[in-house]
């Protein structure tokens, strides 16, 4: 596209510049769109599993729902409590909102289409969900209220555990890809197992990893049974307790678009990404796009599944997991993992 | 920790049943009824809003008895009475307060005309306090609107009394 933009006659860093911003706009727009799409999923996976019909009246089965809902947000007042910071107290939400939407950025979508096809996408997905958490704690020290509080520190020591678990588990993949580009990973996933089976969670050695991950991503992005950073018998909303109206909003919005981030990552690192599940030609008539936003939504499935399974953790439970369970083993599986490759790859 | 255990946590067996088991459920057939366009069946004796009801030809049929007021244990009834024109006994003054009701039946069960009734309507709600307090117009009105469906269930009762 900047190839375009040259060609009609502008110079090269304002050519880069203006269709960079189309890119931004042309994956957050629909980005949102499809948050407000997989929220109604949510609510209606999660209705279906406790016998419910969920929103099915607002448009046809209900789809509008979520743009019923946040039309009534935007129409409330956002009310600022006086005891909080107001500055930090408006900043928090926007934090949150905007970390959420620049992970997208390295994500590819299908072969070649990825805003940003970065070398150390990897890490700069890391580095973004690390940011993440700075919404929360500055929400909860701003609101300048006792369960706000309480729920940001749960939410930064619930973060930090499973990010370290969350880092091994990416160091297996890096190993055995040898890259933190999204892209090499995908397609280091190619014809993985048995030579036609894309996807390293096909693999015996890191299937462990697979699941290791998508339960840390739960508990990264603060999802059911981890949801204890607003586990509203104890902590009313958590940190959300004090935000109304947009403010509110746009903590909605970002934690769903972190889950679907969160689904993403978990379809290219273990799951292939755009590839089809086999190897096959036929499959690869399918385009790339469907594929990597099939295995999104199924994992988005598994999200919702497991917020209408099982019951929330306790506090202590929660960091027993991270710290007891996940970071041994992962710490285990890197050794394992880089031993398997020694042997196998690179020859002791 | 024995070995079993040990297998079963790592396998996350109960996990791998529990989800089993809401895979089921999310298949099976919804246990909420679709309401507002669904509805359930009612009782005849279901206790709704109230209504006073009028005889076939027009004639209110409550005689400011205050049976009704004086059994109403949330004391939600006010009744003022004097003779009609016509010598007749009549209200001036029937009102309900249905924030106070507790819809307990006791004053359809007091009347002995079977004026005041509690219909099979539940979808009343409003958006002041205001309007739930009923005057006899409101009342009367609610009989002429439910009139057939009040009939209906004191008959379909009436074996019973």
């Amino acid at each position: 596209m900047t190839a375009l933009f040259q060609h009609w006659g502008l110079p090269f860093e304002w050519a880069w510049f203006v269709s960079t911003i189309i890119g931004i706009l042309v994956i957050a727009l629909p980005l949102m769109l499809a948050v407000a799409m997989i929220i109604y999923a949510d609510r209606k996976i999660w209705a279906a599993m406790a016998l419910r019909r969920g929103p099915n009246v607002v448009g046809p089965f209900g789809l509008l729902q979520s743009f019923a809902d946040g039309l009534k947000v935007f129409l409330q007042e956002t009310i600022v409590p006086a005891a909080a910071n107001k500055g930090l107290f408006l900043l928090a939400p926007i934090i949150t909102f905007t970390v959420a939407l620049i992970g997208w950025a390295v994500i590819p979508f299908a072969p070649g289409v990825v805003l940003a096809d970065i070398n150390i996408g990897l890490l700069y997905i890391l580095a973004a969900s690390s940011i993440g958490v700075y919404g929360v704690i500055i929400a909860g020290w701003a609101s300048n209220s006792k369960y706000p509080f309480y729920s940001a520190l749960r939410a930064a020591a619930q973060m930090v555990s499973y990010e370290v678990s969350i880092g091994f588990v990416l160091i297996t993949v890096v190993l055995w890809t040898g890259s933190f580009n999204m892209s090499a990973i995908i397609e280091g996933q190619r014809a993985h197992v048995l030579g036609f089976i894309n996807g390293y969670g096909f693999n015996p050695l890191l299937f462990p990893m697979a699941v290791v991950f998508l339960i840390s991503a739960m508990a990264e992005t603060a999802r059911a049974p981890f949801d204890l950073t607003e586990a509203e018998s104890e902590l009313v909303a958590g940190y959300q307790t004090e935000y109304s109206s947009m403010a509110f909003a746009l903590y909605w919005l970002g934690e769903y678009a972190n889950v679907i981030l969160m689904c993403g990552l978990n379809a290219i690192l273990f799951w292939g990404g755009w590839l089809p599940p086999v190897d096959w030609a036929p499959l690869y008539m399918v385009p790339g796009i469907v594929w990597f936003f099939a295995k999104l939504f199924f994992f988005f499935f598994v999200f919702s599944w497991v917020k209408a399974t099982v019951p929330r953790y306790r506090y202590d439970q929660l960091m027993r997991l991270g710290w007891k369970v996940f970071l041994p083993l992962s710490l285990f599986w890197v050794f394992l993992i880089s031993g398997w490759l020694m042997l196998t790859r690179y020859g002791v | 920790m024995n070995l079993g255990h040990l297998v079963k946590s790592f396998t996350l067996w109960e996990f791998v049943k529990a989800h089993w088991l809401t895979l089921k459920y999310f298949f099976k057939a919804k246990a909420t009824i679709n309401y507002p366009f669904e509805k359930n069946p009612l009782s005849p004796r279901f206790r709704g809003e109230h209504a006073l009801r009028r005889y076939p030809n027009g004639e209110e049929r409550c005689i400011a008895c205050k049976l009704c007021e004086a059994v109403c244990p949330a004391q939600a009834i006010t009744i003022e009475a004097e003779p009609r024109d016509d010598g007749s006994r009549r209200t001036t003054r029937y009102d309900i307060d249905m924030t106070k009701c507790i819809f307990c039946g006791f004053c359809q069960e007091a009347c002995p005309v079977d004026a005041i009734v509690e219909g099979p309507n539940f979808e009343y709600s409003t958006e002041t306090r205001e309007e739930l307090i009923y005057d006899k117009a409101k009342l009367l009105s609610n009989g002429d609107r439910w009139e057939p469906a009040l009939a209906a269930n004191l008959a379909a009762d009436a074996p019973y009394r």
